[in-house]
């Protein structure tokens, strides 16, 4: 764990990012690939200290798409782990590697910049996120209530697995932080 | 030195590795020489190709995964350098045809001929093992050592500026990757 982590209380859900976290292992993903975010330190450290977990701290996103591409050519599952602007970086490796290949990627956005946010370098990316999925053709679902994020995150793995093709779960404020 | 020749040179050892390459002519030239169930070549998304060794490296960490990069794509993602080091899987070489050039689309010079050296972007990046080599003596030497070292190696192979004629093959892209995905899945017993 950096420094950062360690040193910044921030009220983010421990609870709910158990919650998640679960989710994850009963879907019995194998490798994690991360880039920290606040919303995210929670599930990243949870990453980190499960040993039957790999994860993979990248220098950019975009990565991630690589990373989950070759898990899965190997038969491995993966999740990503991002915010909607490391989403936002990706975009060309999800349209010319994950659908051009028919490469499942199960990406769990926190979703910055909506209603509530206070930082302002986050807004337009909150503006724009869920239309960028809704032109990519990729389906997604809020996950802002602990009670049924169990089961989205099944169902949304098990979409990506059938249909070959990035799903996306973008994690809400209500469900992510604690203010 | 040219990199069909370079290829052509370690082709046999590539027969039992697990091998990843990017577009153009790296990928036509390959399946010039023979295209193998155990070949997968990235067709676009530049830059990911090792990122994509990576995952392959941590999936199947019995098995060794060659990267055959170039230095555009590489330039277009150099963070990778930095994820590979941090995780050193043992079983990846991560080798970069070096043209200085993005030759597919008409040879426009990259940042590699005005002196950015990417082996000592590698090392500088935490590879130890990376080196530039300009011969094919030096190549086959290079790409021999790395598949017996148990360490991650980058080997930069500079090449001249010149590929095949056309770029496309008669190998579809997805079927490509499923024949691929199940050579790598049978390896596993997944």
């Amino acid at each position: 764990m950096d420094a950062v982590e360690k040193n910044r209380p921030m009220p983010v859900s421990v609870a709910n990012s158990k919650v998640i976290y679960q989710a994850l292992k009963v879907c019995e993903i194998r490798v994690v690939s991360a880039l920290p975010e606040t919303w995210l330190v929670h599930l990243i450290r949870m990453a980190e200290e499960d040993p039957e977990m790999k994860l993979v701290r990248l220098a950019k996103e975009e990565e991630g798409v690589g990373i989950s591409a070759g898990a899965h050519l190997a038969g491995v599952k993966s999740a990503m782990l991002m915010q909607n602007h490391g989403f936002l970086a990706s975009v060309n490796g999800i349209v010319s590697f994950a659908q051009l290949y028919k490469i499942p990627l199960l990406m769990l956005i926190s979703h910055r910049g909506t209603f509530g946010e206070r930082d302002p370098w986050q807004t337009e990316g909150g503006r724009v996120t869920e239309s960028v999925l809704r032109a990519l053709n990729i389906p997604m679902e809020r996950l802002d209530d602990p009670a049924t994020v169990g089961r989205k995150i099944q169902w949304a793995q098990h979409l990506a697995e059938s249909s070959l093709h990035p799903v996306a779960l973008l994690l809400m404020r209500e469900l992510m932080w604690e203010e | 030195m040219q990199r069909l020749e370079c290829l052509r040179a370690i082709y046999k050892e590539l027969e039992s590795c697990i091998v990843v390459t990017i577009m153009g002519a790296v990928a036509a030239e390959l399946q010039s020489l023979g295209h193998r169930p155990n070949f997968f070549y990235l067709q676009h998304a530049m830059g990911l190709a090792s990122s994509t060794g990576l995952g392959l490296a941590l999936s199947v960490p019995n098995q060794k995964v060659v990267v055959i990069d170039g230095d555009g794509s590489l330039l277009m993602n150099l963070g990778t350098l930095s994820t590979l080091a941090r995780y050193r899987p043992a079983n990846m070489i991560e080798v970069v045809f070096d043209n200085e050039s993005l030759l597919s689309v008409g040879g426009f010079p990259t940042a590699t001929s005005t002196g950015a050296d990417l082996a000592e972007i590698s090392r500088a990046s935490g590879i130890p093992r990376s080196s530039t080599v300009r011969t094919i003596a030096e190549f086959s030497e290079a790409f021999s050592g790395a598949i017996r070292g148990m360490e991650l190696s980058t080997i930069v192979a500079k090449v001249e500026a010149i590929g095949p004629t056309r770029y496309v093959t008669d190998l579809a892209l997805l079927e490509n990757r499923f024949q691929f995905s199940r050579y790598v899945r049978g390896l596993r017993g997944a």
